[in-house]
């Protein structure tokens, strides 16, 4: 907090808080690592506390306290009166502090095993989690439960503070020791960043100052980290998923919808799709209390009206006809046990997912996980603190994301319909993983490296750098555009036009052709129908491995299956994948062929020549019809753009 | 920041704007307990953002003591005409009938008394099944822990070793007849972060919380009106002087303190906060009381 003597206009103070974001962590740790001192440390060095708080605190930590008379933050920090005198944390406790820079909101949770349903709790809204513990102990059981909540809540940022360092003679070799355990540890877990910071919260070496004492520490202090992590890329402005909480009608001219975009962006203009009823309409307004807006994005709380009258309620969502989620009524989830009474097979549990609410019932236990070593073993049912993988069936149909992409509708709570009490939290599973292992596939890979990972032999390794840093970089979304059609309908023509355009106006897009592959990554295939499904397979990979460098990826192939595509289209991710089909016919490629090709497989010399000796299934939903007979390469480059533009893709 | 993000203030306001809707959407009787002070003027201003046309589809509700200073009452009456607002006010008149005062019973039961009892005969007598509060976890060891939905029995108690627990922004609403649900839309915020807003979005507020001269008893560090108190409750080395001061809390005329202060303008108020020594609860008599007194006094049903 400014703590500056000359009075600041306060016209700029609130513009600096106009700048100022918000970061809500989460500290965790074993009982004893000093976390509490830890906090009491962040709030005091930061100037948060106020004179009186510090004054009882100091009270209390004579009459009660376990520093000998000195101070004891932890007192700061165990609010109830039972835990202060238990002397243990039980329920997660909320603190706040800023600087100039960020606004911090604290959920302090409570260490026991007992408790785990508390640091799921706390866990569920943060951005970043500390897990603290004690450099003479070294990692224990405790974090490594933490650390594996974490990761299952897909928290993106885990920062590893190893304390008193005082007691280790400030020593490098514990620090070093103690990181590349973890490393090795977290392989396991599926986190984006991990951060190790050696301090001592008791004597505020690299909490707010920079330590003297370890000088072989070449990082920033834990504040300055808090002050400078990159949050944004937490929030997913691609889906556009818009869970209605109520319809409105305020008077007989005024109908509208509100809500909290969970995802995306929202535009006046737009088409969307009501689910589950899948009707469309526009929208026509964005509308809060300070005026009509002309996009909204999460988190914001907006009402919308639409062009149609149509029938939506709350528990519908609002979404982009051509990037939807998942609508079903079985869903595969991770559910955290949080009740007393045990999970029950045989019950009726409410689940709310969203802003819809259902009956649910989970028919079946796939197996639970050892907490402590991250073992999955069967078992017949979950209690308190348990965590297992369920499936669930619920009685209306809900549209749901898995949870690692997107928060708000992948998450849901189920509640006990007697006691009214929520006794499980739940994180709903990407589906195609399991279910796909089985087919296998002769020529592909995937299902050989599929089952590798199944055993735990391959792993994805998380990246440092988000998403959206890259994509703000470089000003663009990543995005496959496929394009689709005969063989001479204009394919590689086409590509490489609007390859150029794009480069030409900042972005960076590049070409996969055909041709080009099978010269490469494909030159041991050759056109038997498994061979060019692995084609396809293998540039809907490489167009994928592009998109993780947030490039534009357009890719030239005849792909001349629906299921191809759609594999690809897997590969990549729906949100991601632009079909775009050139709607040449026959005639019209044969009659601009310059090459003979169609001469030639007419006459037999081509085997299995698409359009003339094998089939072409054209796509049943394209993002994007070209008639490419009827229009000229710069119009066909124009519309290409104008449909990445539209999708967001180009944000400049 | 880059475009697509909203400031604190902005994620704040949404959060907040978030849980009412959510409110109004499942329960069928919300009320909002509108306490006059700051915290209540950004709740109900937040909640006229919920609605488009500012209407708020619930009443507001004043559990009145009766000792409450002229200037609160004259400015709730004017503000709640102003935006078109429902007032449900409440008192409970057998006790104040009994005589029931801070001086001769002490803070602790008075404000049983005339708040907590009052509040629950309130709630009871509106039928009320989910009540809106402002308060917010920063003011206090026990608010910390405390859920954005907090569930009460229906004797209004809070029980903090069993909480809901509250995961996400899905807020779990279930209770049966009689039981209610507290509802804390302000739970994130701060005090400055609620100054900011009320600066930011220009809310009016009692003139109470400007500094000015007023005619105080100086005990200890507190500031003490003797509006209406008179000065017989003084102590004998005590006397009435003139201070130039303000309050930071609003509550009943003898348990509200108010603090040294020059700052009578907004901007003013918010520079002294920025630099403030104080929590803003010291000037709450009450606290004082006893170690844990709010936790106490929250578990037998008050906000
Ligand atoms: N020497 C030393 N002691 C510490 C440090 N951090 C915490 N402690 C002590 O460790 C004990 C437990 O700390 P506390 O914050 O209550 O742990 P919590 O249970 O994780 O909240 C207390 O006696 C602290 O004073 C540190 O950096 N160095």
């Amino acid at each position: 907090m400014s703590q500056a003597g000359a009075p600041s206009p306060v016209g700029g103070l609130l513009e600096r808080h106009e700048r100022s974001d918000l970061l809500r962590l989460l500290t965790c740790g074993s009982v004893d690592d000093g976390k509490s001192t830890l906090i009491g440390r962040l709030l005091h060095d930061s100037k948060t506390l106020y004179e009186d708080h510090l004054a009882s605190l100091e009270a209390d930590s004579r009459r009660v306290g376990s520093a000998g008379g000195a101070i004891d933050f932890s007192l700061l920090l165990d609010g109830l009166k039972a835990e202060r005198e238990q002397g243990i944390t039980i329920d997660v406790a909320y603190r706040y502090f800023s600087t100039p820079r960020r606004k911090f909101i604290i959920a302090d949770c409570p260490g026991h095993e007992q408790y785990t349903r508390n640091m799921v709790t706390g866990a569920s809204t943060a951005n970043l989690a500390i897990v603290l513990l004690d450099a003479r102990a070294g990692i224990l059981q405790q974090t490594r439960r933490h650390s594996f909540i974490a990761s299952l809540l897909d928290i993106g940022h885990i920062v590893v503070a190893i304390n008193k360092m005082d007691l280790c003679d400030w020593s490098q070799e514990v620090f070093d020791r103690i990181r590349r355990e973890f490393v090795e540890f977290a392989t396991r877990l599926e986190v984006r960043s991990i951060h190790f910071i050696p301090i001592s919260a008791l004597r505020g070496d690299n909490v707010v100052e920079p330590s003297a004492n370890m000088p072989w520490y070449r990082g920033v202090p834990l504040l300055d980290y808090l002050e400078t992590v990159h949050i944004a890329s937490d929030r997913n402005l691609i889906d556009l998923r818009f869970p209605v909480q109520l319809a409105m009608r305020q008077d007989a001219s005024f109908r509208g919808f509100a809500g909290t975009l969970a995802s995306g962006i929202l535009r006046p203009g737009a088409e969307v799709m009501v689910l589950p009823s899948r009707q469309r309409t526009r929208i026509r307004s964005v509308v809060t209390w300070d005026g009509e807006q002309d996009e909204a994005f999460p988190p914001m709380a907006v009402t919308v009206t639409t062009t149609e009258e149509i029938d939506i309620g709350r528990g519908d969502m609002l979404v982009h006809p051509r990037n939807l989620p998942r609508v079903g009524q079985e869903l595969d989830a991770i559910l955290v046990w949080m009740s007393e009474s045990p999970l029950d097979l045989q019950r009726t549990y409410r689940i709310k997912h969203t802003t819809r609410e259902a009956h649910a019932e989970v028919t079946e236990l796939r197996y639970r996980f050892d907490v402590n070593t991250l073992h999955r073993e069967p078992a017949e049912g979950l209690s308190l603190n348990e965590i297992g993988q369920a499936r669930i069936v619920v009685s209306r149909p809900l549209a749901y994301d898995p949870y690692r992409r997107n928060r708000a509708t992948g998450s849901f709570i189920l509640i006990d319909p007697v006691s009214n009490g929520t006794v499980a939290a739940g994180m709903i599973l990407d589906r195609r993983g399991d279910d796909d292992q089985d087919e296998a596939d002769e020529v592909s890979g995937s299902a050989r490296s599929a089952q590798a990972v199944a055993r735990g032999i391959l792993r994805a390794h998380p990246s440092r750098v988000a998403p959206a840093e890259r994509s703000e970089r470089l000003g663009q979304e990543p995005a496959t555009v496929w394009l689709t059609g005969l063989p001479k309908s204009g394919k590689s023509t086409l590509a490489y036009a609007l390859e150029r355009r794009l480069f030409d106006a900042g972005y960076l897009a590049h070409v996969l052709d055909g041709e080009n592959l099978r010269l490469g990554i494909s030159d041991n295939l050759g056109f038997a129908a498994l061979e060019r499904t692995e084609n396809v397979r293998r540039a809907a990979h490489v167009a994928k491995l592009a998109s993780g460098a947030a490039l534009i990826t357009i890719v030239a192939l005849v792909s001349p299956e629906e299921t191809g595509r759609a594999a690809a289209r897997a590969i990549i991710g729906a949100e991601r994948f632009l079909e775009v089909h050139l709607s040449a016919p026959v005639e019209a490629c044969e009659a601009r062929d310059d090459e003979g090709l169609y001469r030639r497989a007419r006459a037999g010399e081509i085997d299995r020549f698409t359009g003339v000796s094998a089939p072409y299934e054209a796509p049943r939903a394209p993002a994007l019809v070209l008639p490419t007979h009827e229009i000229t390469v710069d119009e066909a480059v124009n519309r290409l753009v104008g449909l990445l533009a539209a999708r967001g893709i180009l944000r400049r | 920041m880059s475009r697509y993000s909203l400031s604190h203030l902005g994620q704040l306001e949404a959060e907040s704007i978030h849980i009412i809707r959510e409110v109004v959407a499942e329960f069928d009787h919300p009320v909002m307990l509108y306490s006059v002070g700051k915290d209540s003027s950004v709740m109900v201003r937040l909640a006229q953002k919920a609605f488009p046309s500012g209407r708020m589809p619930f009443p507001l509700l004043h559990v009145d003591t009766g000792y409450k200073f002229q200037e609160m009452y004259d400015f709730r009456d004017r503000f709640v005409a102003e935006i078109g607002a429902e007032l449900d006010v409440y008192r409970n008149e057998e006790a104040i009938a009994g005589g029931a005062n801070p001086f001769d019973l002490g803070t602790q039961r008075c404000c049983g008394l005339l708040k907590t009892q009052a509040l629950l005969q309130a709630l009871r007598r509106g039928n009320y099944d989910a009540a809106f509060g402002g308060a917010r976890r920063d003011e206090e060891k026990s608010r910390a822990k405390e859920r954005v939905y907090s569930f009460r029995d229906r004797f209004g108690q809070w029980d903090p070793k069993n909480q809901r627990p509250e995961l996400w922004s899905l807020y779990n609403g279930h209770h049966s007849a009689g039981e209610n649900i507290r509802v804390f839309p302000l739970s994130n915020w701060t005090e400055l972060d609620v100054w900011l807003y009320i600066y930011q979005e220009q809310i009016p507020i009692v003139p109470m919380y400007y500094a000015r001269e007023r005619d105080v008893i100086v005990r200890g560090e507190q500031l003490i009106p003797v509006e209406r108190a008179g000065t017989s409750r003084l102590a004998p080395d005590e006397k009435v002087e003139r201070v130039m001061c303000r309050f930071r809390t609003l509550g009943c005329i003898p348990c509200t303190g108010a603090v040294r202060s020059e700052a009578v303008t907004m901007e003013q108020i918010i520079e002294e906060l920025m630099v403030a020594r104080h929590s803003e609860r010291i000037t709450r008599v009450i606290d004082h009381d006893r170690d844990g007194s709010m936790e106490l006094k929250k578990r037998e049903g008050y906000f």
